[in-house]
């Protein structure tokens, strides 16, 4: 059996030795890499500080390649090439022999040769280790800089960002991203970054890093000026780690870099080089696509095929620096011979494009894009695939001025089939045919059997457009249906209930629908009529539509038992009223917790107990906090000027009108507001779906944000409105996102999937562009007037009342529920503790 | 099916409620010879349905609080704790082959709702 040896498993590394697996041939396969972890998806390693898990990161595992009999050595050098006896030295003695060697040990970060370049918290951004190391010495940092401006340099820049450094970033060149961007494209770019807080400081040029005054550091720049910061983060560049092969009197580039030809080959026929350490035809390729193709060859080659060769590869990008999307394709810089150029620049969204097209202005050269790349997928394959600009170039450029006429309407219909779509995994437009017309009917399928989208997911929108205009063409209908039982989105749905005026469930189904029903469609729908008219919602004809918490107006916990959520308005409550909720939890031994939403939790009430719990909760001037609920949750509030002495308005006041207001509003997900009464935010307004901050002339207006599982900052939406406007426009976005967002979708997704955006949302809600502000704030005023405490209800009805009772037949209660004490109140016992200490625990 | 038969093997019938006290769409949980058990009046089918009360994924009594619906034409219950789909004639899982839950003999009489125990 041939025996390979890989020296590096890093991105690239670990796809060819995908590749030699995938072939029919047998190697025997041994790898070697100097990190502490096998191959990871270098690519997303920014992710490693939001996630925080190197298991999302890796791109294989040691049961993986025991699995396929690959042999590999961690935290290991290999610091010879004996050429002659055709083996290789460890730096840890370890000697292996070879029949082809593949070298992938890509690059490392180039460090500008600044006195105090080495102080301790000084770092690169290239290995999960030094992730670990900034996030050290961002803990007890205020300021950090990140010297680069090129892509990674912004990448770093966000991640200091994110870890919540003031940050800057210094550039030699006198623009961000010299190599990819023009001087326009580059100052656009600026501007939008430093609008997030983001220094930029362009030719600088560092001479010393010495101790700072205010700071770890000051950094002294060749022009007089100085910087003081905690933390430097060099991001200069990349050079080829090519000192093994250079050791080894291998053939390397003038300025570095391992030279290859078009079989991967080094100058030593059975060592080849692959990904960013190969030189090919004097060039370093710095992205993992091309790197993924020269594995390829290298494969290929080495099982003795010698029809794939490397032929360079195509550098276009596209990136989200900071927020900010920028790309760039082909020739951006428009160096080819008699090559035009056309500009775009909208100084007001900020967006700049530009073109390079050829001489007859027929085919595209190259391009940029800062600001809203959403024509890249379009432009990267009319360049790639040379295709003819049916129109002249200016129309690829205009925004649509009359829908359908610009660029945007060449659909994917118009590619070839060898129309590259994915450069990660080299996936064709022909192949993701193939994979349709196989039986692959949605991107979970067409992920799996081509790999497409599962790289660097820059093509996934693409992908998705050629999967389903394949669809299509099968006859087979892209559905947005919300399930099986209904042909319609849930928008759609919504209309239809509105404008028919249907009131329940079976008389939508009997019209427009077909079968029995599910836990899709029933919530849905029950979720619209409760947003459009009110009802209570355990009426009969809306019972069996309730989930889980809603049918028995509680939140559910892991036993069968359920919470209790009285609501507290603004977080404001008085000494009686807390006892109340003191005599209660006390009388039924609930478990009590004070809530991230600024009220009170029991915890442990069984269904028998609900009804009683919540009379006396009612009795006391309570009513539901619509915990269970999709729909308007807490409104939390600051103290605000009654009594805080920065405060600018009452913020507690606002904050209780407006619970008061939309407590009873269902809608596709639940809602919460923030009221905050100055600009130091105590309420956190901006991480909710309405914020709220008090100015000296009145409230700015927040919209759509989110904490939870996936946090989105609000965006501002409005500034210093009096109260009466404040509402208005409360009332117009929240029936405008009840009308119009999918199921179970929170306002901050369904602002990011909103066609237009935040403007199109200001035109809709400030300047009624669709006519519709008058009819939302009606919709509201209905829900409002129509409000109703739905646990007051339930009391009130005897028949309702029968249903909170553990069986139907009996008083009994149910014998698996039993609890542990802890801290002083009482808990679930666990399935261990039940079995070994029911006799014990069992309360009566 | 499971079934609750009496000592000459005959299906013992017992009444548990009256159909009057029964929510169109939705289940009660009636306790028989301490087993605990889930009952369904789908009222676009005018179809009763019995099954165990105890989910097996959550490890709780809670299956009479679930959803009920349609799965591919089958009657659906959906699990209210994680949403796992159980066939509500035969008790498997759809989501799991490997789980299903126990079922009973149902039906209605004179307005009484009977399980055979
Ligand atoms: C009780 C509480 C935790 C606590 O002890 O403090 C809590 C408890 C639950 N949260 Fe929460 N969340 C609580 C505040 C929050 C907050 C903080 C806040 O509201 O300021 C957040 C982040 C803010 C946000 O939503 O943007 C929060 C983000 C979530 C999420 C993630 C939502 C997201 O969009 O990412 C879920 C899951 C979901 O809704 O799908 C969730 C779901 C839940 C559920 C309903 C899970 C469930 O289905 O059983 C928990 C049951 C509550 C119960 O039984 O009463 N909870 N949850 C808090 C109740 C607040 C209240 O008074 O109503
Ligand atoms: C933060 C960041 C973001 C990026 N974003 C993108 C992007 O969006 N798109 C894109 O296309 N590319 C991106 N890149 C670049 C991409 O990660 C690289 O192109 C890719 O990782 C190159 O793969 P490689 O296998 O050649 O090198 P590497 O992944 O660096 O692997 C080389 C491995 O070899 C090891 N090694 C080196 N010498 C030896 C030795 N003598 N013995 C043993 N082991 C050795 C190294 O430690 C390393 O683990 C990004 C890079 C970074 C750091
Ligand atoms: S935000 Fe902070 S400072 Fe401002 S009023 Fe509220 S508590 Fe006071
Ligand atoms: S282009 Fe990177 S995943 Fe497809």
């Amino acid at each position: 059996m041939k025996k390979i040896i890989v020296v590096g498993n890093g991105m690239v590394g670990h796809h060819f030795i995908d590749q030699l697996l995938a072939s029919d041939s047998e190697f025997e396969i041994t790898t070697f890499s100097e990190e502490a972890h096998l191959a990871y998806d270098r690519v997303h390693l920014s992710s490693y500080f939001t996630d925080n898990s190197v298991e999302a990161l890796m791109l294989t595992n040691e049961q993986y390649y025991d699995d396929n009999g690959v042999r590999y050595l961690v935290n290991d050098r290999v610091v010879a090439i004996d050429k002659t006896l055709k083996c290789i030295h460890t730096q840890n003695g370890v000697t292996a022999s070879y029949d082809s060697l593949v070298i992938a040990t890509g690059s490392f970060p180039f460090v500008p040769p600044i006195p105090g370049n080495d102080n301790e918290h000084c770092h690169v951004y290239r290995t999960i280790e030094d992730l670990d190391a900034i996030r050290n010495s961002a803990k007890d940092a205020q300021i950090g800089v990140v010297v680069g401006g090129g892509l990674l340099g912004l990448e770093a820049g966000k991640a200091l960002v994110d870890l919540g450094l003031k940050t800057h970033v210094v550039e030699f060149a006198p623009r961000l991203m010299a190599v990819q961007l023009c001087s326009e494209g580059g100052g656009l770019l600026r501007g939008k970054i430093e609008e997030l807080g983001v220094e930029v400081h362009t030719e600088k040029n560092t001479q010393s890093i010495t101790q700072g005054e205010s700071c770890r550091y000051r950094m002294n720049f060749a022009d007089g000026s100085f910087l003081e910061t905690d933390l430097i983060l060099f991001s200069a560049g990349i050079r080829p780690q090519d000192k093994l092969a250079r050791d080894s009197q291998i053939e390397i580039g003038e300025r570095g870099g391992i030279v290859i030809n078009d079989y991967c080959q080094t100058s030593e026929p059975d060592i080849y080089a692959i990904g960013e350490c190969a030189l090919w035809q004097g060039k370093i390729f710095g992205l993992v696509a091309p790197g993924y193709s020269m594995a390829k060859v290298a494969a290929k080659h080495i099982d003795g095929h010698i029809d794939k060769q490397f032929l360079g590869a195509d550098m276009s990008t596209k990136l989200k620096l900071l927020g900010v999307d920028v790309a760039s394709i082909g020739d951006a810089h428009g160096v080819s011979d008699g090559c035009k150029t056309y500009q775009f620049l909208d100084g007001v969204n900020g967006v700049y494009k530009k073109l390079v097209v050829n001489s007859s202005g027929d085919r595209l050269l190259g391009a940029i894009m800062v600001g809203d790349a959403s024509d890249y997928g379009q432009w990267l394959q009319l360049y790639l695939n040379d295709m003819p600009l049916s129109q002249g170039p200016e129309y690829l450029l205009l925004p649509d001025a009359d829908e359908g006429s610009s660029s945007s309407a060449m659909g994917v219909d118009a590619l070839p089939d060898s129309a590259s779509i994915c450069s990660c995994f080299d996936v064709t437009k022909g192949q993701i045919r193939e994979a349709v017309q196989a039986g692959a009917c949605s991107m979970a399928d067409i992920k799996s059997c081509t790999k497409a989208s599962t790289g660097c997911g820059g093509c996934s929108a693409l992908t998705t457009q050629v999967l389903n205009s394949e669809l299509e063409k099968q006859g087979v209908e892209v559905s947005t249906d919300i399930c099986a039982h209904f042909a319609y989105s849930r928008q759609e749905l919504f209309d239809i209930i509105r404008v028919k005026k249907i009131q329940s469930y079976d008389a939508l189904l009997s019209e427009y629908g077909s079968g029995g029903g599910c836990e899709i469609c029933k919530p849905a729908v029950g979720s619209i009529l409760a947003s459009l008219w009110n009802d209570y919602v355990l009426d009969d004809a809306h019972i069996g539509l309730q989930d889980t918490n809603d049918i028995f107006l509680g939140n559910m916990q892991k036993d069968g038992t359920y919470s209790v959520v009285p609501r507290v308005p603004g977080g404001e409550i008085t000494p009686d009223k807390l006892i109340a909720i003191g005599q209660v939890a006390k009388q039924f031994d609930l478990y009590t917790k004070v809530t991230g939403g600024q009220r009170i939790d029991l915890f442990g009430a069984q269904l028998h107990e609900l009804p009683i719990i919540w009379q006396q909760l009612i009795d006391a001037g309570f009513e539901t906090g619509h915990a269970y609920g999709k729909s308007l949750r807490t409104v939390k509030s600051c103290v605000g000027s009654t009594w805080c002495r920065f405060g600018v308005q009452d913020s507690v006041g606002m904050a209780i009108d407006l619970e008061n207001r939309y407590k009873g509003l269902r809608a596709p997900h639940k809602i919460k507001f923030g009221v905050s009464g100055c600009t130091r935010e105590c309420a956190e307004a901006q991480s909710k779906d309405i914020g709220i901050i008090a100015t000296e002339n009145g409230w700015g207006l927040y919209v759509c944000g989110n904490g939870g599982m996936r946090p989105r900052h609000a965006d501002l939406f409005a500034t210093d409105l009096d109260d009466q406007t404040l509402v208005k426009y409360i009332d117009r976005v929240l029936m405008f996102y009840v009308r119009t967002a999918d199921r179970l979708q929170r306002t901050s997704v369904w602002m990011e999937n909103l066609d237009g955006g935040l403007d199109y949302l200001k035109e809709v809600v400030i300047d009624d562009k669709l006519n519709i502000a008058a009819e939302l704030e009606s919709d509201m005023q209905n829900v409002v007037a129509n409000y109703q405490c739905e646990w007051k209800t339930t009391i009130n009805d005897e028949k309702r009342l029968q249903r909170f009772k553990q069986f139907i037949n009996t008083d009994e209660l149910d014998s698996n529920i039993s609890y542990v004490r802890e801290r002083g109140q009482r808990r679930p016992a666990t399935e261990v503790e039940k079995i070994s200490t029911i006799e014990l625990v069992t309360e009566a | 099916m499971s079934q609750l038969t009496s000592n000459d093997g005959q299906p013992n019938w017992v009444k548990v409620a009256d159909k009057s006290q029964l929510f169109p769409n939705t289940g009660v949980c009636a306790l028989v010879n301490q087993q605990q058990i889930a009952i369904f009046w789908d009222q676009h089918k005018d179809q009763l349905f019995a099954v165990s009360n105890y989910c097996p994924f959550s490890k709780a009594n809670v299956l009479s609080r679930g959803l009920i619906g349609d799965y591919q034409g089958q009657s659906m219950l959906a699990a209210p704790t994680y949403k796992q789909r159980f066939n509500l004639e035969t008790g498997e899982c759809f989501d799991d082959e490997h789980v299903s839950i126990a079922v009973y003999p149902i039906k209605e009489s004179n307005g009484e709702i009977l399980i055979a125990a």
